[in-house]
């Protein structure tokens, strides 16, 4: 179990339970009155600290190391996966993932994120930030999706899109408006559900949809807090401060109307009981397909259209 | 755009009097080297008679998030439209090019970078309108370092708004000309700066998504001769041709007659 820096009470108490776990396989002698009350404590305090988070810890959450990924989710939601390669062009992107996925007698194409959880993995993943290709893979298999006429359900957990040379090379921004484009107008319906972090075109390049939702300690954002503590307080020690001032986290954006709707995690965080995570998001995605299926293609697109285009914030007098 | 009586070139160090610039379409008289200009210069090259209409001029910013880093939001904005003369970083125009009617709207680099926030999306997203209610063709000029960082997810979400807006001209069956120039980065780039029926860019302008200076400090190498130029770009397959400023009006006044039905 990895703690974060204000998980740290937590820590301690864990570490106790652990004594008394032990001693207690070793000599025999019942302590489960002790191991419940110390565990009882445990939640409380994890329910104390996540009560009142920061913006900038909300941000350290949704990139902890055992938070539950893109595949962790295909694997707890649904019966089957069949994972499908390549963009067709140029290679497979391993930093985001798609296929067609069995949920009861609903078939969905999935397409998402994907970091890995050890440091080869990591690396093998590019840390969850995508190429051209990656995003060029997800539109085709939208667009096969379109055909076959399957919901497509997007799972967004990137720190961005890949700054790299082949990466502009092969038109990054390029691929990003493309999909961005693309999405407006697929006839089936399209869930995007932020599991992790949000980091601007990167993440909007899988991003648009009927329903956007985050989970709870996730953020979304035009710039991470690092760099945007870098550019415009030239230095990289403000990122509390800009993670403040840029309101990502699930509760200013659905204020702000830029998302459709916060999912709640466990106690502790999605980490600390995926399965109940997943359960959830399972139970929102399933009330969603239903609403979205009873909805007329053309209308649906409409409504996509128009949400996005009343999104912005401005005044209406020049002498203002 | 040059500033002060005496201007030198920073490509070729030649020195020129702003008048002579400006006579010669804000280039370089010995290197062709094209000067950073806004939209009423854009306008005067391309509009017949410098004759047009500025649109949705009553649209102006409002600091919405109280975003505050070293400066709060609300006096850049002051300070950047005293200082530009611009309300915001795009202008949205209509006029003839060649006798046929087209809307521009471009962005105005003076103004905090060009960068795109809610009003810039706005402003396209009604000359959009605009240009579907008249039936018009719509050309958009960037020139801009990316997402506004103070309006933060607003900004982003306008690279959607623009591009929803965009699916209808499409389906409208009107040209969308992309004519991208020096720089054209971030969210611009991956949004409406590369979704036009055709993308034409100026010589040597910067195009890319990410800046340089990162994509610098994550591949730790330099970065090849004339990596992200708009020669670059054109190379590598993501854009149709470039256009020289002084060329630029009978090229576009071509482009709307290869449009037209």
């Amino acid at each position: 179990m990895h703690f974060l820096e204000f998980e740290k009470s937590i820590e301690t108490l864990y570490e106790e339970l652990e004594k008394v776990k032990t001693s207690q396989s070793k000599t025999e002698v019942d302590m489960s009155s002790t191991i419940e009350k110390m565990e009882l404590k445990i939640a409380e305090e994890r329910k104390k600290i996540y009560a009142n988070l920061s913006d900038w810890q909300k941000v350290q959450l949704s990139r902890h190391p055992n938070r539950p990924y893109t595949n962790h989710y295909i694997e707890m939601i649904f019966d089957k996966f069949q994972e499908m390669h390549g963009d067709r062009n140029v290679k497979d992107d391993k930093a985001i993932i798609g296929g067609f996925a069995q949920l009861e007698d609903q078939t969905y194409m999935i397409i998402g994120h994907q970091k890995g959880v050890n440091t080869k993995l990591r690396k093998y993943r590019n840390f969850g930030m995508a190429n051209p290709e990656g995003y060029r893979k997800a539109l085709r298999l939208m667009k096969l999706a379109e055909k076959f006429n399957k919901p497509v359900i997007s799972f967004i957990d990137t720190p961005g899109a890949y700054p790299g040379l082949e990466a502009e090379e092969r038109g990054q921004g390029e691929a990003i408006a493309r999909n961005i484009y693309e999405m407006m107008n697929l006839k089936v319906p399209v869930m995007c559900i932020i599991i992790g972090e949000g980091a601007s075109g990167g993440a909007l390049g899988i991003g648009i949809g009927d329903r956007v939702v985050m989970l709870e300690n996730t953020w979304y954002s035009v710039i991470s807090p690092e760099s945007c503590s870098s550019i415009l307080w030239r230095s990289w020690d403000y990122k509390e401060q800009a993670a403040e001032q840029l309101k990502l986290t699930p509760k200013h954006m659905h204020k702000f109307g830029l998302i459709d709707q916060i999912i709640k995690e466990p106690d502790g965080g999605a980490h600390s009981n995926p399965k109940q995570m997943a359960k959830t998001v399972k139970r929102y995605i399933k009330k969603v397909t239903e609403e979205l299926c009873a909805i007329k293609p053309q209308d649906r697109i409409n409504q996509r259209i128009e949400k996005f285009s009343q999104m912005g914030f401005y005044n209406e007098d020049a002498k203002a | 755009m040059p500033e002060g009586i005496w201007n030198k070139c920073p490509e070729c160090r030649n020195t020129s009097t702003k008048e002579e610039i400006v006579e010669n379409m804000w280039l370089c008289s010995k290197c062709d080297h094209h000067f950073r200009i806004d939209s009423p210069e854009y306008f005067k090259i391309l509009y017949d008679d410098n004759k047009f209409e500025l649109l949705f001029e009553d649209i102006v910013s409002k600091d919405q998030l109280k975003f505050e880093d070293l400066k709060p939001y609300k006096d850049r904005l002051v300070a950047a439209k005293k200082k530009s003369g611009f309300n915001d970083a795009i202008s949205v125009g209509v006029g003839k090019v060649n006798g046929k009617k087209l809307v521009t709207a471009c962005m105005n680099f003076a103004f905090i970078g060009g960068s795109m926030g809610s009003v810039v999306g706005e402003k396209i997203a009604r000359g959009i309108d605009y240009a579907i209610k008249h039936k018009l063709p719509f050309m958009i000029i960037s020139k801009s370092g990316g997402a506004r960082m103070m309006e933060s997810a607003f900004s982003l979400m306008q690279m959607a708004k623009t591009s929803a807006k965009l699916t209808l001209l499409a389906k409208a069956k009107l040209p969308f000309i992309s004519f991208l120039t020096d720089p054209t980065t971030g969210g611009v780039t991956a949004s409406y700066a590369m979704l036009g029926d055709v993308n034409i860019a100026e010589p040597k302008a910067l195009i890319g998504f990410a800046g340089p200076r990162i994509i610098k400090d994550t591949v730790k190498k330099d970065l090849p001769e004339g990596f992200q130029r708009s020669e670059f770009l054109l190379e590598h397959g993501f854009l149709d041709f470039i256009v020289d400023r002084k060329e630029l009006k009978e090229k576009i006044s071509d482009l709307m007659g290869y449009f037209r039905k």
